[in-house]
């Protein structure tokens, strides 16, 4: 089981626009809160109110800072999560066969009971997608939702993951990425789509969308600065007279 | 990587416990029955009190015998099975050299095999690791053979070996962590690469996921004792190879001092052991802009 498929039947999995990305974090919580509750251990957290709090998570937004050679420097937020690679490297470690990768869909999934916690899949990933579990110590990592996207029980609009549910920026788009006829591999072609650290060799499913290169700053124009300045000019009435009256003093 | 007493201690152990089981089972000697019980028992409480405490590792020890299913594709797998079979192998030897009286070269050179195998499986578990470039090397395995012949060597009792073996081992571990420094930034891996933005942009993080540690930083991101390591690195080839050569090499080695030796060369073993996990940088660590 812990074999690779020679191909899956299709691809699904994530495209995420960093152009579009705001940084909200609405996709971390939407994950955890559906993950809590659905396939699997719940997503623990120990010490949640306290000094040092920890929990699982499958899915986390980072922000970085990028300043290119040339031009003025940009924040590029984030988002990271399980990119169910083709070559997916936790899976051929896995001494269990807990972890495998299907072949109807290309989604990457543990199975929980028979995983025995030994870590070794966490440590083939280059992404950190797969977060031991601090309290059913077994190894969690995002299911791309697949309780919601064959779920009859749901309604249609929301039998996508979570993360692409809830984002109310639209930076987040679900599909089968290895059929040319989808949104989603259209958008890859469109925006110059691209893999994490490709010198890995693990063919990540899941693809990035480019932010766009950072305008340079257009001269600077004081916009408000008129109107906020003190000005008395073409002032009338009462007040109009007391400021030439005051002026002439 | 974090260096997890338990992981330190199976490597560790196991490795003397599977290299005192080439020798016996290639160059058994002439030994008479108690002896070689003696030296068959060491070997094999070393090994399996190496292996008891892997499991200490593990989430749900529960379920360890699972591990011994997926031998096709797992390097850890196959551990699990060599070793259970090298174990059985040499007890096996073991049994029929004290009754006999006379040590089996087939079985013995049947166990031999299946110990330097699990030596080996042991190794590429770290080996096959690209995501950590200072153990994606073919020094790895190599290292792990030479710390378990050398260890072996002197836990049987074979000074001459011993001696060899000492000197090739102290520089063999000099020069890899000599290469190993230079791993990760050979390997290309960048903040760039990892998030494919601008390769030319000069990247830092400004906002870490979550205020608080996490699983991936803990286990990936070690840091703590790193600014020691060069100390650590001298204490650690002092220890392991140039004390016990030294010793060696001057005096005539007997019980007393080869009790010394062996302890010296197990304290140094262990000291890089550690430092073999701590030092070891996870590519995961770009993410977070740590190493």
């Amino acid at each position: 089981m812990t074999s690779l498929p020679q191909s899956t039947e299709k691809s699904l999995g994530l495209v995420i626009d960093l152009d579009t990305c705001v940084g909200c974090h609405a996709c971390v919580i939407s994950c955890k809160e559906w993950n809590t509750g659905a396939y699997g251990a719940p997503l623990a957290d120990v010490d949640p109110y306290g000094a040092q709090p920890v929990g699982s998570f499958l899915n986390r937004v980072h922000t970085f800072e990028v300043k290119p050679a040339e031009g003025p420097a940009a924040v590029t937020h984030f988002p990271k999560s399980c990119l169910h690679c083709e070559d997916a490297p936790c899976v051929t470690v896995c001494p269990t066969g807990a972890s495998y990768k299907r072949v109807e869909d290309g989604i990457v999934l543990v199975n929980e009971s028979d995983c025995i916690g030994c870590g070794l899949c966490a440590w083939a990933c280059p992404y950190g997608a797969r977060e031991m579990d601090p309290v059913e110590k077994v190894m969690k990592k995002c299911t791309l939702c697949v309780d919601r996207i064959y779920n009859e029980n749901i309604p249609e609009e929301d039998r996508v993951p979570s993360c692409v549910r809830t984002c109310p920026a639209g930076a987040r788009h679900f599909g089968d990425l290895s059929d040319p006829d989808s949104g989603v591999f259209k958008l890859v072609e469109e925006r110059g789509g691209f893999d994490l650290m490709p010198e890995q060799g693990t063919k990540p499913v899941n693809k990035y969308l480019p932010p766009r290169p950072k305008q340079e700053a257009a001269p600077e124009m004081d916009v408000l600065g008129p109107l906020l300045a003190e000005s008395t000019e073409g002032a009338g009435g009462f007040f109009g007279w007391l400021d030439r009256t005051l002026e002439k003093l | 990587m974090h260096p997890a007493p338990s992981i330190i201690l199976f490597t560790a152990l196991s490795g003397l416990g599977f290299g005192l089981m080439v020798w016996l089972g290639l160059m058994p000697g002439d030994k008479g029955a108690w002896v070689a019980a003696t030296f068959c028992i060491l070997a094999l409480a070393l090994a399996s009190i190496g292996l008891c405490s892997s499991l200490f590792h593990l989430g749900h020890p529960e379920r360890a015998w699972k591990a011994l299913s997926q031998w096709r594709s797992s390097w850890l797998s196959r551990e699990g099975v060599i070793a259970i079979a090298a174990l059985a192998s040499f007890s096996l030897y073991g049994l029929l050299w004290v009754t006999s009286g006379t040590p089996n070269t087939l079985v013995g050179a049947l166990s031999a095999a299946l110990a330097l195998a699990t030596i080996l499986c042991t190794a590429m578990i770290y080996t096959q690791m690209k995501t950590v470039p200072r153990w994606h090397s073919p020094l790895t395995p190599i290292l792990f053979f030479a710390y378990a012949l050398t260890g072996g060597a002197l836990l049987a009792g074979k000074v001459t070996f011993s001696l060899w073996l000492l000197a090739a081992l102290g520089g063999l571990q000099a020069f890899t962590w000599f290469k190993g420094d230079k791993a990760f930034a050979a390997a290309g891996h960048t903040m760039n690469t990892a998030t494919g933005l601008n390769p030319d942009a000069k990247m830092r993080l400004l906002e870490a996921p979550h205020s608080g540690p996490n699983y991936l930083q803990k286990e990936m991101v070690f840091r703590i004792g790193r600014k020691h390591s060069q100390k650590l690195r001298i204490i650690a080839i002092t220890l392991l190879a140039i004390l016990p050569l030294a010793l060696g090499l001057l005096f005539e080695v007997k019980h007393m001092l080869a009790g010394i030796l062996v302890l010296s060369h197990i304290g140094g073993l262990l000291v890089s052991r550690w430092l073999f996990f701590a030092e070891a940088e996870h590519v995961v660590g770009l993410y977070y802009g740590q190493r």
